[in-house]
């Protein structure tokens, strides 16, 4: 039997425009899923409700418009959505609602899209597991057990999962992309200041962006399409035009040059994952790109880098979650008090961990040592992806080290936790864009997926690349249903 | 004036010493909106009334450069004769407080907005150069309330976020004096440059004030204290005083200055310790990922520079050249902008020497008395420009003017409308005047015989007689003339 909810985003909207089928009857199919899948713990807020009323409001609309017409989207609890809570799995956000829509997400229901429900994550985002969450462990549908990667982990199992036909997440070190490789799904970081931060729950400012999470490529570009722009009201965001990504998409690839680099044949990596990598060169290969092999010097350098330039911003962002004007407040004699059973009631233990590290390397004594190394390691980062990027078109790496892990493998080891990020942090640093995409399995049966790295502002092309990638390795997400 | 020495030293048991002063004034920008978000700057609003969800700091919300404050930050830089850095760039200074929503105080530390300049203040003992040590700009914090309730502390957040030019000085003040003139200067050059509306009571003028003492010969700075938050020029002269006598009294005694922020109690005259160095907050500046570095066109500057108005300086040498003003004069004309507004609106049509006389004089007496500003005088500079042009043709004299310009101060009426219905025109008709004093020597032939017997002092007698006569409105000169004819 065909099920609605099986389609991909770019089926759905045409054939609720053929009228081949309802919003409503879309709707009510992603929320039966929904229903049924509890266990998974995606969801944080359910708006099951008001999406039903949405879709059969749009469904009397006398002309489906939009790119998104009639497509209920759940979101990552980190985007700020008007009179619906918005805690970004934190506690000390756990009563906040916001009078306001963030930037991205009005974007989606300007072409036609409407809210299904708030998404699991880390808290603040960070982790890369969701185990960090206040609103406990999100299951990767692919096992019991299994984290789905994170930050953005709801966002990743409701999509796996066929909960959400569509999802968006966010991307500070990986959030984004790791999750997609744990899922089987395609996750795409955009070029910083491709899309609007405004509203969005800060983690670390200069590398929080905002991207489209899906089942194919296709769906990839529609969505970031919808989702990107210039806004005035975040003054990092780029005034260059969004692309037609959709229309332009193109698995004719032939004479791409596609760069490897050396650097990122880390030690220890599993030989599926490097097994994984050549059959991603062979496919482009036979699609008539050209494979360089080129080298990122300062690779290494990038994760001790982000793990000061990230907390430092952090700690800035969140002091603002103080218990004096929205949010969780807990008792005390006097200000500071008050501040301190607030802070130390609110956040959790990984987002402690990284405000003390902030506070630390922007101490003086140490700014010079910690902050300021870094932000020079980071431009040398973006120097080294500057340079390559005269010679290739696109970077082709893995997007993890390993496939997802078991709740609570790496909980107390943060650096075998942060490791994870090892592939995808560079990008970041440099501001570019980049895409998950699935190719095949490990010996656990579980998905591993191939990251491209685009040059600033040429989504287009690593959408290609993707696409090109992802006919030649037919992937298929064996899911079955076991949590119902 | 005769030129003075500077003299202002603390004498203490054993030596002579100087004081060392600088200065941090924190200058309300004066803009419609804040510096980071569009909510309104007006003073005195209901509480919480003028707060955008980006100045209380919601989640997710971003600051937006206002390219307004921007301008009005060059413009103050270029008015100090500074250097305008083209690149600058706003960091956070991060502490945790009630009425600082965010966390953090946006605000430019590393690269400032504007560097070096200067101020010229006119000193008792001559001109005294006062180097800019730098302008940057930052947010205002809201406002703690802690004394409506028993229990808690309310906030206000109307002021977070408005935009302040913190303008640092070099330690070159040496005195209370040269601080009252160096305040009220900057807070000119501001006026005239309409970027500070200088109003020390609504807080748009705030100072912080570093002192240091040394013997008198000595190269090197002592250790300063500083001292938070005076709101007026008077307790400020009088905190850095005592502060000076506190650090020599401890210098002879052997004891050391610590470096430390201090407060001025008002009642008692004294400065306490608020904190110490070692308490001192550690800000953890760091460049604010919200905003991209701040990046000046050179054609911007320079069309600000194009439309600067001409500032107190400058105003002063042209009053000097061409209305042939003192230096004395000229400064006081130029220290408001709204006083040189009024001279140069009033000497349009009258005579220059005494329309400087009559406001320097008169207008300042009556606006001291009544304690207003020049822009809430009584008599329009247009009117006392009439008044003096009546006296100039000989149409009253000048006695009979003080008496219109004291009438004219009711409701800045019209001096020619009260010289016509007091009919105090002045009598130039020397026929009309030659009765008069015929008359007044007809009734003094005693007086007459006098005079002319060599008792010459009489003349000014009758004089008198012929304005008590004409009631104050004979033309001086022409009864003068026509009493030495009659006389001889």
């Amino acid at each position: 039997m065909v099920n609605i909810s099986d389609f991909s985003l770019a089926k759905l909207v045409s054939g609720i425009k053929r009228k081949d089928f309802t919003s409503e009857e879309v709707t009510k199919s992603f929320i039966s899923n929904s229903e049924k899948s509890k266990k998974l713990n995606v969801y944080i807020t359910e708006c099951f409700e008001e999406a039903t009323k949405s879709a059969k409001n749009f469904d009397k609309k006398k002309d489906y418009k939009g790119l998104l017409a009639g497509i209920p989207i759940a979101v990552k609890d980190l985007f700020c959505t008007k009179n619906i809570k918005t805690t970004a799995g934190s506690k000390i956000l756990h009563n906040f609602v916001p009078t306001y829509e963030s930037t991205v997400t009005n974007n989606l229901w300007s072409e036609g899209a409407f809210l299904l429900g708030k998404l699991n994550c880390d808290e603040f985002a960070m982790g890369s597991s969701n185990e960090t969450s206040f609103f406990g462990n999100v299951i990767n549908p692919f096992k019991d057990k299994l984290v789905p990667g994170g930050s953005s982990g709801g966002s990743a199992s409701a999509l796996a999962a066929n909960l959400s036909p569509v999802t968006i997440g966010t991307d500070t070190g990986g959030s984004i992309r790791q999750p997609a490789s744990f899922t089987g799904t395609v996750g795409l970081k955009p070029t910083y200041g491709r899309c609007s931060r405004w509203g969005i729950v800060a983690f670390a400012s200069s590398l929080d962006q905002a991207g489209p999470m899906t089942k194919n490529v296709e769906d990839s570009a529609l969505l970031l399409q919808a989702m990107s722009g210039y806004d005035p009201k975040d003054s990092t965001s780029v005034d260059i035009k969004v692309e037609n990504y959709s229309s332009k998409l193109t698995d004719r690839v032939k004479g791409l040059r596609i760069g490897i680099p050396k650097e990122y044949r880390v030690d220890n990596m599993p030989s599926e994952i490097d097994k994984l990598w050549k059959k991603g060169v062979d496919y482009l290969k036979d699609a008539g790109a050209i494979i360089k092999n080129i080298s990122l010097p300062h690779t290494k350098y990038a994760l001790p880098a982000y793990y000061i330039v990230a907390p430092a911003e952090a700690s800035s962002n969140l002091a603002r979650y103080d218990g004096v004007k929205y949010g969780h407040r807990s008792k005390g004699n006097n200000l500071l008090e008050m501040y301190e059973n607030t802070r130390s009631d609110g956040f959790g233990n990984e987002v402690k961990r990284r405000i003390l590290i902030g506070t630390y390397v922007l101490s003086s004594g140490y700014y010079d040592a910690y902050y300021l190394k870094a932000q020079k390691v980071r431009q040398l980062i973006k120097n080294d992806f500057d340079k390559v990027f005269n010679d290739v078109d696109a970077i082709l790496t893995p997007s993890t080290p390993s496939a997802a892990f078991k709740i609570g493998e790496k909980k107390d080891d943060p650096v075998s936790m942060y490791l994870n990020d090892i592939f995808t942090v560079p990008v970041n640093l440099a501001g570019l864009p980049a895409i998950s995409v699935p190719v095949g399995y490990d010996k656990n049966n579980l998905p591993l997926g191939l990251q491209l790295i685009g040059k600033p502002f040429d989504e287009q092309t690593i959408l290609n690349l993707s696409l090109a990638i992802e006919k030649s390795a037919n992937f298929k997400r064996k899911i079955n249903v076991w949590w119902n | 004036m005769t030129e003075k020495k500077f003299d202002y030293y603390i004498q203490g048991e054993k030596d002579k010493w100087e004081v060392i002063i600088g200065l941090e004034v924190h200058a309300q920008v004066l803009s419609k909106s804040k510096l980071f978000s569009s909510s309104p700057t007006k003073f005195g609003a209901e509480p919480n009334t003028q707060v955008s969800l980006v100045d209380s700091a919601f989640p997710g919300m971003l600051p937006v450069i206002n390219q307004f404050c921007i301008e009005q930050s060059v413009k103050t830089g270029l008015g100090l004769k500074a250097k305008i850095n083209l690149n600058s760039v706003f960091d956070r200074k991060n502490y945790f407080y009630a009425d600082l929503p965010q966390g953090y105080q946006i605000s430019q530390y590393k690269n400032p907005v504007v560097g070096e300049g200067e101020i010229i203040l006119d000193m008792p003992y001559g001109t005294k150069k006062i180097g800019i040590e730098r302008l940057h700009l930052e947010q205002d914090a809201g406002k703690s309330i802690h004394d409506m309730d028993p229990d808690n502390t309310f906030v206000d957040l109307n002021r977070s976020g408005v935009a302040l030019m913190e303008i640092v000085s070099k330690p070159d003040l040496r005195s209370p004096d040269e601080v009252n003139t160096y305040i009220k200067k900057l807070r000119s050059i501001m006026r005239y440059l309409e970027t500070c509306d200088g109003n020390m009571q609504e807080g748009s003028l705030r100072a912080d004030v570093n002192v240091s003492v040394r013997k008198v010969g000595e190269k090197r700075f002592g250790t300063r204290c500083e001292i938070k938050n005076i709101n007026s020029i008077k307790f400020m002269q009088m905190a850095i005083e005592c502060e000076a006598k506190r650090q020599v009294e401890l210098l002879e005694n052997n004891k050391q200055i610590d470096q430390e922020t201090r407060l001025y109690d008002t009642k008692k005259n004294t400065t306490r310790s608020m904190r110490s160095k070692e308490d001192a907050h550690d800000y953890r500046y760091f460049p604010d990922p919200d905003l991209l570095p701040l990046n000046l066109k050179q054609s911007l500057v320079d069309k600000l520079k194009k439309e600067l108005p001409e500032l107190p300086d400058e105003k002063k040498e042209r009053f000097i050249k061409e209305h042939n003003l003192s230096a004395y004069e000229a400064n006081i004309l130029v220290a408001e902008k709204e006083i040189s507004d009024y001279y140069e609106e009033a000497i349009k049509e009258c005579d220059k020497k005494l329309a400087t006389n009559w406001i320097i004089g008169d207008l300042f007496a009556v606006l001291n008395k009544k304690n207003l500003s020049i822009s809430q005088s009584p008599v329009s500079a247009k009117n006392l420009s009439a008044l003096i042009k009546m006296i100039t043709a000989g149409k009253i004299s000048g006695k009979i003017a003080k008496d219109v310009f004291e009438k004219m101060q009711d409701d800045n009426k019209d001096p020619q409308q009260i010289v016509d219905k007091e009919n105090l025109i002045q009598q130039s008709d020397p026929k009309e005047l030659e009765k008069i004093i015929s008359e007044v020597l007809s009734k003094n032939q005693d007086k007459v015989t006098q005079y002319k017997s060599g008792k010459t002092k009489l003349f000014g007698y009758f004089i008198g007689e012929v304005m008590k006569v004409s009631k104050g409105k004979a033309n001086p000169q022409l009864v003068n003339e026509i009493l030495k004819i009659k006389l001889k």
